[in-house]
């Protein structure tokens, strides 16, 4: 298995030199520069075998930077091996990628869902909407800065929220999944929840 | 008499009327089904431009369904998720209980002892079971066939007595626990579900009389739907969906875990990808799945049913944890901050019934996962909706969600 792998990547690194390693528990895994995504996917697809994009998605590494990186996990229908493929976005504030839609039709939902929860444009795709979340759902949700309550939004529906005046409300998740930090003095390792960004001792967020 | 035959000329007549429909001005017409539509079996939303009964365009809208598991799973340990992995493929949650715990034990390189990995192999199996079951039936419902449906139904209904014998809960299980399962199986419950085995195969029987060659249902799903086998690659479509399509791909088989390799099955694979093609890999999978568990039955391994070294990682059952000191603190560390899980990256995917269900786990060590990403099968085999539909009737589209036998619960997350 790890030799498999590593003579995979020696073949994959001869045509691209600008992949590198990465780190991973389990299939082989490359970081790809974002420039070179297009022509490595495309090379990946037709001379290397891996004809499945099984899934598209993104982390959000909160204070480092690169901030978000896209992640890839091609499946070969041939030699049933999984690559994953990592791409850092160079922009912290807008992150970009270029899309594979073009390549892998399957590319189309997940880049939208990624768009959707983790705010990264792909660049080229040809329908990019929220897929999950309503159109003028105004946040990222998975991004690490939005709290797991929520924020307090407009409703999907104008016309309701005219005469209502009702809005979609965070919901506190005290009470909801216990978690201890496991380091500090006692009082503060005790099992509370986990998202405190607003409990009956901290205000809500204003914005 | 030459006069009027020309004057009663049929052929003439279709030229004539295809001439005037050609020249009026194509008028569609926009129809909404769902989210609230018993044939979108969940929340789907299509909408649709019709030209007369033949769809045009297919816009699928998701997320009613909706909850944010994945920002749920960044906030909670790793066990106190597993409930969550129920609602996702809420017709087979047992084999999701055990995918997800799957991609963890991966992450912390965890071998499981034989009889935990029976007993998974059980669960998923069953699981396969009563969700074919289920598929079947309601496809058959909506092919206008009441009768299947009242076969498989019972059935399924003697199956989730028996989950609810092994788990607790019919539906909502919860089995799973990183480095093993909750509980050992009862007494005896090995016995019964070899009966619900041999009562299973002649309502099989039954159904394939009923529906197999049946002109109705031949007639509404034989050439309708069809999926080609690039499609299907392309869109990343998985599960007996894609098999039907004639890809050979059954994660069981080509990239075994479980010890599925010990097991003797044969993978349905077919031919044109229509509808009827998807109905007929369902019947076998369940033939298939019979199979598995006599053969896990059989030779049912003994031992430990969790991984007695991880001592990290599984929570030791309520007895030891009521006579021993050491158990105890065990358990209490791994209940409050989660079973310690070395950080790493980790992306697997699990065979289930609707397709392969994957977890990609991003970990920083500790009890909580950094980030966890769901791919659900729904997920991608809905995404083909938009390019099958098209030039399909109207009166298709409950044959054609009927034979992807999707659950929005997994698609939505």
């Amino acid at each position: 298995m790890a030799e498999l792998a590593a003579s995979e990547l020696a073949l994959l690194q001869e045509r691209f030199d600008c992949l590198t390693e990465r780190e991973s528990a389990d299939h082989l895994a490359v970081n790809c520069p974002a420039a070179k995504l297009v022509e490595f996917c495309t090379a990946l697809r037709d001379n290397f075998g891996y004809d499945m994009l099984v899934d598209v998605t993104a982390v959000d590494w909160d204070a480092q930077s690169p901030r978000f990186t896209g992640i890839y996990h091609f499946l070969s229908l041939s030699k049933h091996e999984y690559l994953r493929v990592a791409v850092d976005c160079a922009d912290d504030i807008n992150p970009t990628l270029p899309s594979l839609c073009d390549l892998y039709a399957a590319a189309n939902w997940h880049e939208r869902e990624t768009y959707d929860l983790m705010g990264i444009r792909y660049e080229g795709h040809p329908d990019l909407r929220r897929i999950l979340m309503w159109d003028a759902y105004p946040y990222h949700p998975l991004r690490k800065d939005f709290p797991l309550a929520g924020i307090e939004t407009p409703l999907p529906a104008a016309d309701v929220a005219a005469q209502t005046g009702a809005s979609v409300l965070p919901a506190p998740m005290m009470g909801g999944p216990f978690v201890s930090s496991g380091d500090g003095p006692m009082s503060q390792t005790e099992p509370r929840a986990r998202d405190e960004s607003w409990t009956e001792k901290k205000e809500k967020p204003t914005d | 008499m030459a006069t009027t035959t020309k004057e009663f000329s049929i052929a003439d007549a279709n030229a004539r009327a295809a001439e005037i429909e050609s020249d009026v001005p194509g008028e569609t017409m926009a129809i909404n089904v769902g989210p609230s539509h018993p044939t979108t079996h969940g929340v789907l939303r299509l909408m649709m431009e019709l030209d007369g009964d033949v769809i045009k365009k297919c816009d699928p809208v998701l997320g009613y369904l909706h909850r944010g598991d994945e920002k749920i799973a960044e906030n909670m340990t790793y066990n106190q998720f597993v409930p969550y992995t129920d609602r996702l493929d809420y017709l087979a949650p047992l084999a999701n209980n055990v995918a997800y715990a799957m991609a963890v034990e991966k992450l912390a390189n965890l071998e499981l002892p034989e009889r935990c990995e029976a007993i998974r192999v059980l669960c998923c199996e069953l699981a396969r079971i009563s969700s074919h079951l289920l598929g079947i039936g309601v496809y058959g419902m909506d092919a206008g066939a009441w009768t299947v449906f009242m076969y498989t139904f019972t059935e399924r209904e003697k199956l989730y007595t028996l989950f609810e014998e092994l788990t607790g809960a019919r539906f909502t299980t919860s089995f799973t626990r990183i480095g093993g399962v909750a509980r050992d199986i009862p007494d005896g419950w090995l016995g019964r579900v070899l009966e619900f085995c041999d009562g299973v195969l002649p309502v099989l029987d039954k159904v394939d009389k009923l529906l197999t060659r049946n002109r109705i249902f031949m007639d509404r799903t034989v050439g309708v739907g069809v999926i080609s086998k690039e499609d299907a690659i392309a869109y990343g479509i998985t599960g007996p969906n894609l098999r039907a399509a004639g890809v050979d791909l059954d994660l069981r088989k080509d990239k075994p875990y479980l010890g599925y390799d010990k097991y003797d099955f044969e993978v349905p694979v077919g031919t044109t990808g229509d509808c009827y093609d998807r109905y007929l890999m369902r019947a076998e999978e369940v033939r298939q799945s019979v199979s598995i568990v006599r053969q896990v039955i059989d030779n049912f391994p003994e031992g430990p049913y969790y991984a007695e070294e991880a001592k990290q990682i599984f929570a030791p059952p309520k007895a030891k944890v009521l006579t021993s000191m050491e158990e105890l603190i065990q358990n209490f560390m791994i209940v409050t901050e989660g079973p310690q899980i070395p950080a790493g990256e980790v992306y697997f995917e699990a065979e289930n019934p609707k397709g392969a269900l994957g977890f990609y786990i991003v970990s920083k060590g500790g009890g909580v996962p950094y980030r966890l990403k769901i791919r659900g099968p729904s997920f991608c085999n809905l995404s083909i909706l938009d390019k099958l539909i098209p030039g399909h009737y109207l009166t298709d589209i409950t044959v054609i969600l009927g034979s992807l036998d999707f659950v929005m619960g997994e698609c939505d997350r």
